[in-house]
């Protein structure tokens, strides 16, 4: 079709929808709209990594980012309450100079990255480094010390975050009494 | 192609965070720009036919978790205090 | 014993910071029996070094107690140095120190700071013994900035008076002009010497030049000036007496002012080849000798008179070491610590006795009130003036026929000096302890000996001021001088004296006669005659006037040292500090706050605001990056 092979025509669409979705998180007034938007981007992104034959990240992006970062998100809001749209909007102005930034920032790289296009992936479909066991191996071969210290990071968040959302009612009524 | 795939992946979630005013999306847009990056890794490392890049991913999915963890722990503490989350009304650091 | 040399810095040492730590949880007799008994302890130490080493044949020998500064061609090890010098000082520094301690445990009884007071003694002593006992002269520095800082810290020991803080300021003042050049002589003699240790530089004194000797002396004998407050650095010691009486005995009448005769002694050798050295040596001595006992012809506060009698005898033994002779001198150093401790002591339980008064315009009568007290000064002041047989007599003539030697104008004004001397502590004598009681109805009520802490070590003095003479009784009697004996090993010039025996049975027989006469006079005067100190200053005529108020010494180095360097400091803190340094310290600091209150503006707490500028930041790095 077009001359396009069908794995290009996948990545075109997904690309597509990524950046729409990517704008839709940004521009849509009510942040639950936001998250689902999100959401809906990390899929696309889950299908590039598809395409880039790294089939257990794209599934653990799933689970990671879909499945718990983003919930956890609309957690937040809907503890919050925040789910209208009674968020104070920015001035026109800032939002165009926003918006020239983000151009002129695009243009700059693009500019930036002109000649590397020849860098285009090439052989589809052969790779096996996506593979459970490929990754495993390079994990738990040359990374074993930096895993190990990411879960170090993860129970230090962990018990940060508890410590942080903890209901510190005494502290803080003896300090605004101060 | 994929690096100007997540070059404007990025600059969208760069956009968003200086257009908006709401905390939260901010996060959003943080989480954004990561994928952005991520996304290019996993094809470098297809480029180069090597696991690095996906292992790095990983990591930065460990690191991201536990960023979404402490900043939604620590926003939800604001919101608690002073019931707004807007950045305009967290400058309070300046006084 | 000699091995054991550490020990005697280290009682003191100990007891110093016994007390200072835990003196305010100590009882008072508590305290003060650890700090004489570290003292006494100190003192057998010495005894047992001083009896090996009369019967050692060695006599110098070097203890090493820790490496210390090694830097290039600087060594300086820890060491300590005994020989007959170190250990005779070190017997008359913890012998009189732990009679002072005694007697100071009765003096300051009703103290609040007794244990504070004796935590200063225990340092001082500390700091004595170790100026004494190093073997160069960076040790002996600081044993000797440690001795001014105790002297400091007990001169101003009562500090809620501004005067004592004065007082103490002062002395501090001009105790470091001296050690500027004590400084300077020690600097020069590494320089032409290589080293400052003391058996590595003495033997070869002669190697450098002579006019570099004589820098080097006269820089030690300013370093020495200042310490034993000769002219013109003395004037700190008269006001000195503000502190305790204990401490005007110890170091400002005993220890502490003899350390510049002891620093002098101890590098003989430089004055022994510096000609120039020793005749100015000579010359500050006998003029600040006849200068302050002048002074002290008019005084009327009881301390201020034995602290100008100090800086006479000091004076005199300056005279005696320019003169070449050097073991009169420490002869003279060890009977003067006998009987100015003993003087000073006793106007202390006078002043005990007296509840505080110090003026003898005041006193009077106190002969048979406080009969040792009497006794005992009168044993000080016979020695002092110079009577035979007492201490004094000895030692005084010592320094005056080797004066008479060398030339007989300083033999003449040390004579002149020796008189006044007499004149003055008599005076002392009798206007305090005869004629009628002049004090208040209260304070002879008040009247009572002291207790015998105190009158023991009077007692104990007073015996060594009188036997004291046989230390060094002269050649010419067919007897052996010990003292020059003694230190022969130390003192290396040898020096026997040319005068004939008549020719010193003369000047014995002058000096002798001139002290009774003197004596004579006195007593006609202040004793027959009744006649009293002027009771009003005011109404002192021409040179009376001038004399009592010191010559106007103070008042003339306000006029020409305080006065300009004020107005110096005054015009240079206006012009250079307040437009220049103050101006370009504020400049930058204004112009830094100027700045950051324009930069601040950009500090508007907005993220969205912040990452603005974090990515035109990046557009620009990555514009300068590609070249685009």
């Amino acid at each position: 079709m077009l001359g396009y092979t069908i794995t290009q025509w996948l990545f075109g669409i997904l690309a597509f929808m990524a950046i729409m979705f990517g704008l839709m998180v940004v521009f849509s007034r009510n942040p639950v709209n936001s998250v689902l938007y999100l959401v809906l981007t990390f899929f696309c992104i889950a299908g590039h990594y598809l395409l880039l034959n790294a089939q257990f990240l794209a599934v653990v992006h799933i689970a990671v980012y879909a499945g718990a970062i983003m919930v956890l998100f609309l957690f937040v809001i809907m503890l919050m309450n925040l789910n209208q749209d009674s968020e104070p909007q920015r001035t026109m102005i800032s939002k165009v100079i926003a918006g020239v930034i983000g151009g002129l920032l695009l243009l700059v790289v693009v500019g930036a990255l002109r000649g590397s296009e020849q860098l285009a992936i090439t052989r589809y479909g052969h790779s096996e480094i996506g593979l459970v066991r490929n990754l495993g191996r390079v994990l738990f071969d040359e990374y074993l010390f930096p895993f190990e210290i990411v879960s170090v990071l993860l129970l230090a968040a962990l018990v940060g975050a508890i410590m942080i959302g903890k209901k510190e009612d005494r502290p803080l009524a003896e300090s605004n009494q101060e | 192609m994929y690096m100007m795939l997540s070059v404007i992946l990025f600059i969208i979630g760069a956009v968003g965070v200086m257009a908006r005013r709401n905390t939260i999306i901010l996060f959003m847009c943080i989480e954004l720009m990561l994928n952005a990056v991520n996304l290019l890794l996993v094809a470098f490392s297809r480029l180069h036919e090597d696991s690095s890049g996906q292992v790095f991913v990983f990591f930065i999915m460990a690191v991201a978790a536990a960023e979404v963890a402490v900043g939604l722990a620590i926003l939800s503490m604001i919101y608690r205090n002073v019931k707004n989350i807007d950045t305009d009304h967290l400058g309070n650091l300046k006084n | 014993m000699i091995k054991l040399v550490t020990l005697v810095p280290l009682f003191p040492l100990a007891g110093f910071l016994l007390n200072g730590f835990f003196g305010k949880k100590m009882s008072k007799g508590l305290s003060g029996a650890i700090a004489s008994i570290a003292v006494l302890a100190s003192f057998i130490v010495s005894l047992g070094i001083f009896i090996e080493l009369n019967g050692s044949e060695a006599k110098e020998h070097v203890v090493n107690v820790m490496s210390w500064i090694s830097a290039g061609a600087l060594q300086v090890p820890f060491q300590f140095l005994v020989d007959p010098l170190s250990s005779w000082f070190l017997l008359i520094i913890t012998g009189i120190g732990f009679l002072i301690h005694v007697y100071s445990t009765g003096y300051m009884h009703d103290d609040e700071g007794f244990q504070r007071f004796f935590t200063y003694l225990n340092l001082f002593v500390f700091f004595m013994l170790l100026l004494v006992l190093g073997n160069n002269f960076l040790i002996t520095f600081v044993g000797w900035e440690g001795v001014g800082l105790c002297s400091y810290l007990l001169i101003g020991f009562w500090y809620k008076n501004t005067a004592y803080n004065n007082a103490a300021r002062k002395a501090f003042v001009m105790n470091r002009i001296g050690d500027l050049g004590f400084l300077l002589g020690i600097l020069l003699i590494f320089v032409n010497y290589g080293s400052i240790t003391y058996t590595e530089v003495f033997p070869n004194a002669g190697a450098a030049d002579s006019s570099t000797v004589t820098a080097i002396a006269i820089l030690l004998f300013i370093g020495a000036m200042g310490k034993s407050a000769q002219l013109p650095l003395y004037t700190w010691l008269p006001d000195a007496m503000a502190g305790p009486t204990p401490v005007s005995a110890l170091i400002h009448a005993a220890t502490m002012v003899t350390a510049g005769i002891f620093m002098v002694v101890r590098s003989n050798v430089f004055y022994s080849i510096s000609h120039t050295a020793s005749e100015f040596v000579a010359i500050v001595g006998v003029i600040t000798a006849l200068f302050a006992a002048t002074i002290g012809l008019f005084q009327n506060d009881i301390k201020k008179i034995l602290a100008y009698s100090t800086v006479s005898q000091l004076g005199l033994m300056f005279l005696g070491l320019g003169v070449g002779a050097f073991s009169s001198s420490v002869f003279h150093v060890t009977t003067h610590a006998f009987f100015k401790a003993l003087l000073f002591l006793g106007a202390g339980s006078v002043i005990h006795a007296m509840g505080g008064e110090q003026d003898i315009r005041r006193m009077g009568g106190l002969s048979n009130k406080i009969k040792i007290t009497y006794l005992t000064m009168l044993i000080g002041t016979i020695a002092i003036s110079g009577v035979f047989p007492f201490s004094g007599f000895f030692s005084k003539d010592e320094i005056l026929a080797h004066a008479y030697e060398h030339n007989k104008v300083l033999w003449m004004l040390g004579m002149i000096t020796s008189m006044l001397t007499a004149f003055y502590m008599f005076r002392l004598l009798w206007v305090t302890f005869f004629g009628s009681f002049r004090g208040t109805h209260h304070q002879a009520e008040h009247l009572h000996e002291s207790p015998a802490s105190m009158t023991i070590p009077l007692m104990v003095l007073a015996a060594l001021s009188v036997i004291g003479g046989v230390l060094g009784l002269p050649e010419f009697w067919g007897t052996h001088n010990w003292m020059q004996e003694w230190l022969e090993p130390i003192i290396r010039r040898p020096h026997g004296s040319a005068l004939s025996h008549e020719t010193e049975w003369m000047l014995m027989g002058i000096a002798l006669s001139g002290a009774l006469a003197v004596i004579y006079i006195t007593y006609m005067v202040y004793r027959k005659n009744n006649v009293l100190p002027e009771a009003n200053e005011a109404n002192l005529k021409g040179w009376q006037k001038v004399v009592y108020n010191k010559y106007y010494v103070d008042e003339i180095y306000d006029a020409i040292i305080r006065k300009p360097l004020d107005a110096i400091s005054t015009a240079l803190h206006k012009f250079v500090d307040l437009q220049i340094v103050d101006g370009i310290v504020n400049g930058v600091g204004t112009s830094v706050k100027s700045i950051g209150g324009l930069v601040r503006m950009l500090q508007t707490g907005n993220i969205g605001f912040y990452i603005m500028g974090m990515a035109i930041g990046l557009i620009a790095i990555i514009i300068i990056t590609f070249n685009l």
